[in-house]
């Protein structure tokens, strides 16, 4: 098995990276690589990012064929694919961070700045928060409801389709902090620094 | 519900931990990858580094440090003392910091901040202020303590906020060390000034401190030092202390 961390110079992935290898031990090969045809050749994929979504969409163009990849890998072949944080948030049709930017479109919605309510919620929301599963997920599997997760972030991603929400988590509002749409997962807490729940959750895809 | 973080800090010097743990089963007391693993076992939501080697030559040993932690530890790890450049920054992350601090950097030059959080995203901007009362006011030091900046804190920290920092990690440098208390009045006003998260530091000595520090310094999290230290108190203790008054946390 070969899982492929998608390496576009989308930030710090240093820990993403520490966290996969940490779990795969010697039983699962992770490379970190946007050569194409390494990713092709995957069986899964993780999307992570940090930095703005504009920055992401940005860097993921920059290397070309890589968006044409990762659309054959998710949509086409439907392989199982993991964004973390802004990778989950790219799956958006369109995000309104800095400016106005078109997404991957994998899954309808928007991605938009969390209501701090006047000033009232702190942002980035920054810290450990419970997460309400509401949906059934590979990704959950022995992970138990309200466990918490450590997130870090001051978008949020609201899709169309209600149906496509795994987990919410409060803060302000009833935040989106998973999403599931067959085999495309994603996660709005950061898994790689979430302790050993986390890692758990890298586990459950891992095994998929 | 959000929960209020808590924050073991551990000084680090030519990449051995200066003050510890003081745990017999200990291999060794001055490996902080070790020291680093014991917090996040015990709970910690995240850990800092505060790298305190003087001289130029040592100042690699903390990558080495952050390299090794990061293979061990699966929480936040936060790395400050020293970071002087967008260069320097993007050494700690490679090596797996998830923020980094910048301190008298950001006074000097406070393009680093605006820069490096366009690079590098906000969320893992850490600036630290460490604040000293005059009169009515706080002014900023630099260089650990020694210089007085003159610039007013409270002015300061809403700079840093519209720079890009994702948060604030303020110390009061009339407190620090002494283990009387964190300066809620400083906390509090930079706190209602941002709305950024802040973190306090400086001066805790007892589990109420912390709890002061949250419900009256209106702190996100709090970061502690001394009483971490030597087994004095453990991360889970603390927790259990906020959790009885009240205070939201991830137990």
């Amino acid at each position: 098995m070969k899982v492929t961390i998608v390496d576009y110079n989308s930030g710090n992935i240093s820990s993403v990276i520490n966290s996969f290898n940490e779990v795969a031990q010697d039983k699962v090969n992770i490379e970190v690589t946007a050569d194409l045809n390494k990713i092709k050749s995957s069986d899964k994929v993780v999307l992570p990012g940090q930095g703005s979504f504009k920055s992401c969409v940005d860097a993921l163009k920059k290397i070309n064929g890589l968006i044409d990849t990762l659309n054959e890998f998710a949509i086409t072949n439907k392989k199982p694919l993991l964004g973390i944080c802004v990778g989950l948030q790219m799956f958006a049709d369109i995000g309104y961070e800095e400016t106005e930017t078109k997404g991957l479109g994998w899954i309808p919605g928007k991605v938009s700045k969390i209501d701090n309510q006047n000033g009232k919620y702190k942002l980035p929301h920054i810290g450990w928060n419970q997460i309400n599963i509401v949906k059934e997920s590979k990704i959950f599997e022995n992970v138990e409801n309200y466990t918490h997760m450590y997130f870090v972030h001051s978008y949020e991603f609201i899709p169309k389709d209600k149906n496509m929400i795994s987990a919410t988590t409060d803060y302000s509002s009833n935040i989106v902090c998973a999403v599931e749409n067959e085999n495309i997962f994603g996660t709005q807490f950061h898994p790689e620094k979430s302790d050993k729940i986390g890692l758990k959750i890298i586990d459950n895809f891992i095994n998929i | 519900m959000l929960k209020t973080r808590i924050i073991p800090c551990l000084d680090v010097k030519n990449g051995r931990v200066v003050k510890g743990i003081n745990f017999v089963d200990l291999k060794d007391a001055g490996d902080p990858v070790e020291q680093a693993k014991i917090y996040s076992d015990g709970g910690a939501d995240e850990i800092c580094f505060l790298d305190i080697t003087a001289s130029n030559e040592n100042r690699d040993t903390i990558y080495d440090v952050v390299e090794r932690t990061s293979k061990k530890c699966f929480v936040p790890l936060t790395v400050g003392g020293g970071v002087r450049s967008i260069e320097d920054i993007n050494k700690l992350l490679n090596c797996g910091a998830d923020k980094v601090s910048i301190n008298t950097a950001a006074v000097e030059n406070p393009k680093v901040v605006l820069e490096s959080s366009k690079k590098f995203g906000s969320q893992c901007i850490v600036v630290a202020i460490d604040a000293k009362k005059n009169g009515d006011k706080w002014e900023i030091f630099t260089h650990g303590g020694r210089n007085n900046s003159g610039l007013d804190a409270l002015e300061y920290a809403k700079k840093m906020e519209n720079n890009g920092a994702g948060e604030l990690l303020v110390t009061s440098m009339d407190r620090d060390g002494t283990q009387i208390g964190y300066d809620i009045d400083l906390m509090s006003k930079i706190a209602s000034k941002v709305n950024i998260p802040l973190i306090a530091s400086g001066g805790v000595g007892n589990l109420d401190h912390l709890v002061d520090g949250i419900k009256l310094g209106n702190a996100s999290a709090v970061l502690a030092a001394s009483i971490f230290h030597y087994g004095k108190h453990s991360v889970q203790e603390a927790k259990e202390y906020l959790d009885s008054k009240g205070i939201p946390v991830r137990i």
